[in-house]
């Protein structure tokens, strides 16, 4: 079993970090193999920033896989960068603030959240990442919310005065990810 | 031991603090920054030395200098990068002095391209720099390898006082993966290295020392560099090549490949065998030595083609893999270059072609 997994989003909108919360939660949590690899091509603030997780109970064979079980989507041009990789059938998670559901694959299940808007009101626009966490571990369980959240804690130590902030907007995500099940 | 998430190039950096290296200097370049910028926050909390230098060509030269005063040495780049260096790695296999670097590789010729590929193959395996030296070169395929291979390369290294290479690339360099750390070598283990070099290193002798340290990257005597060059074939005659030969036996095709291409090749092996079908692979886990003898484990009775998968267009891993294959069957390819990422897809469309056949 093999779970390949893109985000994409806008720079900023903490995508990297997104993947990196998920495979650092899946080496803590499981004996399960993943890999993180970003995309580091010639960035320009506002273009697309990328990166793909691999959970894998076999030793991972392509950190960038061709086809995509999950899709992770915080924008509108990375809708349309990384659709066609979506496989038959597969995940489609949406910033439904900015992204509109696509209108040509009838055959993905598509996940909404509006975590722009969501991040806004909690105060803080950069948890949308953390949210769109939560919706995801909430959806596909792929790893125990509780790992994620200890991954996340651990990781925020140093600035703890954010953590109740992360806590909520993780806890809000989860919630969105179950009740779309 | 517990498993850490480690990025490719701060869990070679880290092999190579364990491992006992105390001296790094390097200059910028995408995609091993990682690594410099690893080494210079890890070096001062272990009493080592990290100098990012003015240009690759005075890093390098740095690491000679700290490598000939007896001190666990390292420098690494990417392609450019790696070439710009080449005349410093020149000079510490002329004066047999033990150095590690890492080339995290990415497309070229020339700048090319700051994603990953594997087009450095000639480079790292045939000619490093000038006058036909020969190194000891490990193409890791995985994190954990990268973090192995970077921490026996110190020991081989000074084993031979020649230096040796790691070559990776830029997926190797810049994945995060799970890994477990080998052990940290003790403050008394680092300075029993460094003493054990006494011999030839430049550590302080005094004046009536007879047996003075003396760095020459060359001789004036004609003879005596003959000499040098007959002594350094016989060192390197005694390596051993390393390989991975993966359900090869009764497979009717044969993919061969290193590095990052290797560890997708090995997936679609699994991929396919899944489906029923007879696929194997060879992977060097040495490039240099090359494992020539790997090709006989291939049956040539049932296999009459090899896919030779590589990121380099043209191919260049091929021609050491034409010297096992030795006209026993054909060679076909699947490549990439420039930048671009093997995909896992049209390794298998390769090999369903040539089942086909």
């Amino acid at each position: 079993m093999e779970t390949n997994l893109c985000v994409a989003g806008f720079g900023g909108q903490g995508v990297m970090t997104l993947g990196k919360f998920l495979a650092q939660a899946t080496c803590d949590s499981t004996d399960k193999n993943v890999t993180f690899f970003p995309s580091y091509g010639a960035e320009q603030r506002g273009g697309t920033a990328n990166c793909f997780v691999v959970i894998s109970d076999e030793q991972v064979g392509a950190p960038l896989g061709d086809v995509m079980d999950d899709l992770i989507v915080m924008n509108g041009p990375s809708l349309a960068k990384f659709l066609p990789t979506l496989k038959e059938g597969g995940t489609l998670y949406i910033n439904s603030s900015i992204v509109d559901e696509p209108t040509d694959r009838p055959d993905v299940k598509v996940v909404k959240a509006p975590v722009t808007e969501m991040a806004l009101e909690m105060g803080n626009a950069k948890v949308l990442n953390v949210i769109m966490l939560g919706v995801y571990i909430g959806y596909s369980e792929v790893v125990s919310p509780e790992v994620v959240w200890g991954t996340i804690e651990h990781k925020l130590a140093s600035k703890a005065k954010l953590l109740p902030l992360n806590k909520e907007a993780f806890e809000k995500g989860l919630e969105i990810g179950r009740s779309q099940k | 031991m517990a498993r850490v998430l480690m990025k490719g190039c701060e869990a070679i950096a880290e092999a190579a603090v364990r491992a006992g290296c105390r001296f790094f200097a390097g200059y910028p370049i995408t995609p091993q920054n990682e690594i410099p910028e690893y080494f210079a926050r890890r070096l001062p909390e272990v009493g080592g030395n990290f100098v990012q230098g003015e240009s690759e060509v005075a890093s390098i030269n740095m690491v000679y200098g700290a490598a000939a005063a007896g001190a666990r040495a390292m420098t690494s780049s990417s392609s450019p990068g790696i070439a710009l260096k080449s005349e410093g790695i020149s000079y510490c296999a002329a004066a047999r002095i033990p150095i590690v670097y890492c080339n995290v590789a990415r497309g070229g010729p020339g700048v090319g391209a700051i994603q990953p590929a594997q087009q450095d193959y000639f480079e790292a395996t045939k000619a490093a720099g000038n006058g036909g030296f020969r190194m000891l070169v490990y193409a890791p395929s995985t994190v954990q390898e990268a973090v192995d291979m970077t921490y026996r390369a110190f020991d081989d290294a000074d084993r031979d006082r020649n230096p040796v290479l790691i070559l990776a690339d830029g997926v190797i360099g810049t994945m995060m993966e799970p890994v477990e750390l080998p052990e940290m070598k003790s403050e008394e283990e680092v300075k029993a290295i460094q003493d054990s070099k006494k011999d030839w290193a430049c550590i302080g002798h005094k004046l009536d020392y007879a047996n003075r340290a003396w760095i020459q990257p060359g001789q004036w005597d004609t003879v005596k560099m003959q000499q040098w060059n007959e002594d350094a074939y016989e060192m390197y005659k005694t390596w051993k090549p390393e390989v991975e030969i993966y359900q090869v036996e009764d497979a009717e095709v044969v993919m061969t490949a290193y590095g990052i291409s290797a560890r997708i090749c090995k997936s679609v092996v699994d991929i396919l065998r899944a489906e029923g079908k007879k696929v194997g692979l060879i992977r060097p886990i040495t490039v240099s030595p090359f494992p020539y003898d790997a090709y006989d484990a291939i049956n040539y009775d049932i296999c009459k083609t090899v896919l030779d998968v590589e990121m380099s267009i043209p191919p260049q891993f091929i021609a050491d893999v034409d010297r096992g294959i030795h006209h026993r069957a054909e060679i076909e390819t699947c490549l990439c270059s420039g930048g671009n990422i093997m995909s896992r897809d049209a390794v298998i469309e390769a090999v369903n072609k040539l089942l086909a056949k």
